[in-house]
């Protein structure tokens, strides 16, 4: 399983990643390694094996839908690089 | 030399009235001062928090004292322990080993930090880590590599490699890690420490930045299962914020005051686990412990974990997929870096492109790949449907034997740089650990030898889900039948 150049920008788009020409190189190789090896599963017969997600015997954890208190907004807009009136700003994405 | 001892022995000098906890901290930050520069294992240092903590448990201390009450202090107050810094200490930059969380505090608290301070113990620091707990080296932190305190051109292993690394230098008494697919267990073995990785649900998530959110744990470093035992009854339990975490009854104290005949305790030694390509002192040292495990009067035979070699694709596949949507929050603006871009789109992919290191968008495009239209079912499907293969092996395993003996890791600690250029032979590091996270199983480290080198060397213990009793009653047992946990490091270079 070899990737080309394309496939890693496509997935790099996928991931949000801007990758410079000497990374998607270097991860083209990589991955296509890693890849090559995840091959291995492809012989495994598993058309009658259901998936596992969790291995917790554990469905559709219920709670009551109560109000709980939860972080002043000034804390939580103390990470944030750019803030206005209690909000994240961000910047646009509609022409005005 | 009161950095040196265990929080079990600590505890008691305490209560005896014959140490501080100001006395005790102090001595291991002075500790750390001396050490930590070779060492390289604390990414944030919090002296002064951590002697005003020592301070008021001091005052606990005193006050159940003068009311006849010391019996029923927790066993912890007043130690001074280490938190990977994965796991949010609430006021503390929390930065993952990673440039995007260079400068983010974070507003909250892990529960299992709430829960080790209401027990009183004292925070030390954080220590570092491979960049979101993503690697078997450290040396995918964007800050530095942490050294093996056994000879410092090896690495401590990771990805909890600072924890374990403080661990083994005396630089904390104990320390919290986390294990996705062995970065509790590989970097305890590699480090000469005990690492514990309890039962998926045993202990609240709320608060550790994700990974593999199917696969995550925190686990305990230690320098013995006595302690082992003692941090995971201080930080398991049901937790209302993280709804994956069982509302089964942890032990309140994982009592080992028990027999240490192992009688009547049956072991499995998987032979898919002692395969072409591990170092024979390894096999050798694992397979005398396995005698050990025999001559205390547990039951030995071989087992088969028929599906042992695929747990390594499957593990490279679920893993980043779950990592590409967790990381998928880091967009540059609610906290972390932000790099500005001529658009919204254009400022994620170079807020990202900047901020994430090289493994992390190595695990990340292979997680988005494999969750990708028309490779969903080739890869991310087909490795959850192995993974049933692989939680069934050991369902089987187990229901012939209580517990599973196997090597940590197929080697002892490499050199620093040694597999940095290869991704595949680093992601080989786990192939005998990270099966277990894939079924969701409790896991212990033990040191169990060393090498010609006199690097050292793991044995693993695995047990059925939620039966830490058992396993901690095997490596118990174990331990005390050898002396490798009381050796101690030079902290050379060799």
């Amino acid at each position: 399983m070899s990737l080309t150049i394309e496939q890693v920008e496509h997935i790099a788009e996928l991931a949000r990643l801007a990758l410079t020409a000497e990374e998607k190189a270097l991860y083209r190789g990589q991955l296509s390694a890693v890849l090559e090896y995840a091959a291995l599963l492809q012989k495994v017969d598993t058309s009658q094996i259901p998936p596992t997600a969790t291995v917790l015997p554990l469905r559709n954890v219920m709670r009551d839908d109560a109000v709980q208190p939860s972080l002043p907004v000034e804390d939580v807009l103390a990470n944030a690089p750019d803030a206005e009136d209690d909000c994240f700003r961000v910047t646009a994405i509609l022409e005005a | 030399m009161l950095h040196q001892l265990t929080t079990h022995a600590a505890a008691d000098l305490l209560r005896a009235g014959d140490i501080s906890s100001v006395e005790l901290t102090e001595a291991v930050l002075d500790r750390i001062y001396a050490v930590d520069n070779d060492v390289k294992a604390y990414l944030t240092l919090l002296p002064e928090l951590a002697l005003e903590q020592a301070g008021e448990a001091d005052q606990r201390l005193g006050a159940a004292r003068a009311m006849g009450e010391l019996a029923a202090a927790p066993p912890l107050l007043g130690i001074p322990l280490a938190i990977k810094d994965v796991i949010s200490v609430e006021g503390v930059r929390t930065t993952c080993g990673s440039k995007i969380l260079e400068n983010y505090v974070s507003p909250f608290q892990a529960t299992v930090v709430d829960k080790l301070r209401a027990a009183g113990a004292v925070i030390l620091g954080k220590t570092n880590t491979d960049e979101f707990a993503m690697g078997s080296s450290t040396e995918n932190s964007a800050y530095f590599t942490t050294h093996n305190p056994w000879d410092l051109n090896r690495v401590p292993g990771g990805s909890s490699g600072g924890s374990a690394a403080a661990v083994a230098a005396d630089e904390c008494l104990a320390a919290l890690g986390t294990d996705t697919g062995g970065s509790v267990r590989q970097p305890a073995s590699l480090c000469g420490v005990v690492g514990l990785k309890p039962t998926y649900g045993r202990v609240s998530r709320y608060g550790l930045i994700a990974y593999g959110s199917s696969l995550d744990q925190i686990g305990t470093l230690t320098k013995d299962v006595t302690d082992a035992a003692l941090l995971l009854a201080a930080i398991a339990g049901y937790d209302p914020r993280d709804s994956t975490s069982m509302d089964i009854a942890a032990p309140a104290h994982l009592n080992l005051n028990l027999s240490l005949n192992l009688k009547g305790l049956r072991i499995g030694v998987p032979k898919e686990y002692f395969i072409a390509g591990i170092q024979g002192e390894v096999e050798t040292a694992v397979r005398a412990a396995i005698d050990v495990l025999a001559d205390l009067g547990a039951g030995v035979k071989e087992i088969s974990l028929p599906h042992t070699e695929l747990a390594l694709p499957v593990y490279y596949l679920i893993a980043p997929a779950e990592a590409s949507a967790n990381l998928a929050r880091y967009d540059g603006i609610r906290y972390g870096l932000s790099v500005p871009g001529a658009s919204l789109w254009e400022g994620y992919r170079q807020t990202r492109g900047q901020g994430f290191g090289p493994e992390v968008k190595r695990r990340i495009m292979l997680g988005a790949y494999a969750l990708s239209a028309g490779y969903y079912d080739a890869y991310y499907l087909k490795a959850q449907q192995v993974r049933t293969l692989i939680k069934q092996d050991f369902e089987a395993a187990l229901a012939e034997v209580d517990v599973i003996a196997c090597p940590v890791s197929p080697t002892t600690a490499f050199r620093i740089g040694e597999k940095v250029d290869d991704p595949l032979s680093m992601y080989l590091a786990d192939v005998f650990t990270l099966s277990l996270n894939l079924a969701g199983l409790p896991g212990i480290s033990v040191p169990c030898g060393f090498d010609g080198a006199g690097l050292p060397i793991g044995l693993q213990l695995i047990a059925g889900a939620f039966a830490e009793k058992t396993l901690l009653r095997a490596a118990f047992g174990y331990e005390q039948a050898t002396d490798w946990h009381q050796q101690k490091p030079e902290l050379i270079s060799r």
